[in-house]
């Protein structure tokens, strides 16, 4: 069983990829061809024409991605030490908040303060997009610090300190180092989440902030695939490198891995 | 333990806010004016009378009522499918010994790709002059792009389930595989010795261990693809949509009436995905229960 089901598996997986990959160096393409007839690197070379609005999406997305990823890992790094290790009234009632957004589907809220974007100035602007953005990033990254704190070692703590440690060094030179492994993973997955996000990008940037999803969508409603097989390999081999990098840190926990849920 | 400084409530409560006022402004601000959007007040313009007209509305709504059963098909299907298929994927890969690195490699490579290249990619394959419609031309099933399967844009919505599918099958099968690393082989072997066959070690070992991380990541894959908006918008017919396309058209109506209508399905969405997880988890503790104390018993 294991000889043709684990072939079909991988196949059936890897299968949806290879259309974007012929169509990526498709010059023309007509049917019933099984593969382009006329190549060319024309839709490659695209994404890195200046000229192009490809490249003002490319940017438009690693700036938004990266700013979430930092806001989402601050703010989630002090929520996550309250959760992890400090006992207090109402704990339960702030985890049920923070799943909250984690479950109920992001654009069925967004609908209701759109309106407060365009009123205090924020829509179509990036700060607007990556606002929207951390509402989906922050309680996910907050949980998963939560799980991080609590397996933290608190007495390494309290030993730099009887050793005449500030709290600022305490920080830095115990605290940090301890949960940077969880931390990069955190920050990785809110970096996806941004990377990946369609919907609320178009509600709050109201197209005025092209992200490569955007692009993206909109080459996919013209007749020039090429290209738009092209934005879509751009999408997916900076979030593959970067899994590739970082899967040493993934250890197949569970918490950290909910994160594939939402990007 | 001793702390220095601040009182400790004041330190957990300054820990928190940042966190507490991204979810209380973003997402607990987005449902309370979408609940009152919903019943026709609008900030900043000059006021409408509250009513329920716009639920009403909906109940004689038959458009509404054919994309709900349709959504909440079309979640629910792809839901159960990647689980049943994820169990299947990790146990498969639990005994593969050669090649096992390259395998899981493979296995987790579309887990970070974003859904909506997942469905430009589904657009390229199943699509009526898609990769699929060409190679049944190539074997001579199929004479023209209009002679092959319909799999796109179709009443039954193939391929907005076979790009959740693709996508979720993976994200649910690392968590399995993660569950199953943790000593399960033991108790295998335990039951084993004791004469237990495939199937037996199968139903009463290995899926009570698993249980737990195939019932939280099938609520979130649910949650997920019945609030999912590009994917049907991509792959979906036009009529009836799905609720997320059709609260986000009525939402982008010029006609600014429209939006207590937009408001009504988005909160119907919230309400129902909450109720489904609710229902889910209360249904599942009664099922573990027992599950758990025949575990405990068997060990």
């Amino acid at each position: 069983m294991r000889v043709v089901g684990l072939p079909l598996l991988l196949g059936g997986l890897v299968l949806p990829f290879l259309p974007l990959l012929l169509w990526a160096v498709a010059e023309r393409y007509p049917y019933p061809a099984l593969t382009p007839t006329v190549t060319s690197s024309r839709p490659l070379r695209l994404l890195a024409d200046p000229a192009s609005e490809v490249l003002t999406g490319l940017v438009n997305s690693v700036v938004i991605a990266v700013a979430v990823a930092v806001i989402a890992a601050l703010i989630g790094l002090s929520a996550g030490r309250a959760l992890g290790l400090h006992r207090f009234r109402g704990k339960r009632l702030v985890q049920f908040l923070l799943l909250a957004p984690v479950i109920v589907p992001g654009l069925a809220v967004t609908l209701g303060i759109q309106v407060f974007f365009i009123r205090y100035g924020l829509s179509d602007t990036r700060q607007g997009v990556v606002l929207v953005h951390l509402l989906s990033a922050v309680p996910y990254v907050a949980l998963v610090m939560s799980s991080v704190y609590a397996n933290l070692d608190l007495r390494l703590e309290d030993q730099a300190r009887t050793l005449g440690a500030g709290p600022v060094q305490v920080f830095l030179r115990i605290t940090l180092p301890a949960v940077a492994p969880g931390l990069a993973v955190a920050g990785l997955f809110a970096f996806l989440i941004s990377w990946g996000e369609y919907v609320l990008t178009l509600l709050v940037g109201g197209g005025a902030v092209k992200t490569l999803p955007l692009l993206l969508y909109s080459y996919l409603g013209s007749t020039d695939t090429p290209v738009a097989a092209a934005l879509g390999l751009a999408l997916v081999v900076p979030p593959v490198l970067l899994l590739a990098v970082t899967s040493r840190l993934l250890s197949g926990e569970g918490a950290p891995l909910a994160g594939f849920g939402r990007t | 333990m001793r702390r220095r400084g601040l009182p400790q409530g004041l330190r957990t409560s300054l820990l928190l806010a940042p966190a507490l006022a991204v979810v209380l402004l973003l997402f607990g601000g987005g449902v309370v004016m979408g609940v009152l959007a919903s019943f026709g007040y609008q900030p900043f313009l000059p006021g409408r009378e509250l009513s329920l007209d716009a639920y009403r509305g909906l109940l004689d709504d038959v458009e509404v009522r054919r994309s709900l059963i349709l959504t909440f098909r079309i979640a629910l299907v792809s839901t159960l499918v990647s689980a049943v298929l994820a169990v299947g994927a990790a146990l498969l890969l639990r005994g593969t010994r050669h090649g096992r690195r390259a395998a899981l490699l493979v296995f987790q490579l579309n887990l970070p790709v974003p859904h909506l290249v997942g469905a430009a990619a589904m657009l390229l394959l199943l699509g009526q002059s898609g990769l699929v419609s060409r190679l049944l031309f190539a074997v001579g099933l199929v004479d023209a792009p209009s002679g092959a399967p319909i799999l796109t844009n179709d009443a039954i919505g193939w391929a907005i389930m076979a790009e959740y599918v693709w996508k979720e099958v993976p994200f649910i099968g690392v968590v399995v595989l993660a569950a199953l690393s943790g000593g399960v082989s033991d108790l295998e072997d335990a039951a084993r010795s004791l004469g237990a066959g495939a199937w037996s070690r199968f139903r009463f070992v290995v899926l009570p261990h698993i249980t737990p991380a195939v019932v939280s990541t099938s609520i979130i894959v649910f949650a997920f693809t019945f609030g999912s908006y590009e994917v049907p918008l991509l792959l979906g017919q036009p009529f009836p949509a799905t609720l997320p396309v059709v609260a986000f058209q009525a939402y982008s109506d010029t006609d600014l009436t429209a939006r207590p209508r937009a408001m009504a399905i988005a909160v119907v969405i919230t309400f129902l995905v909450v109720l489904v997880v609710l229902a889910y988890t209360v249904l599942t503790e009664r099922v573990l229960r027992p599950a758990e104390r025949r575990r405990v018993a068997g060990t």
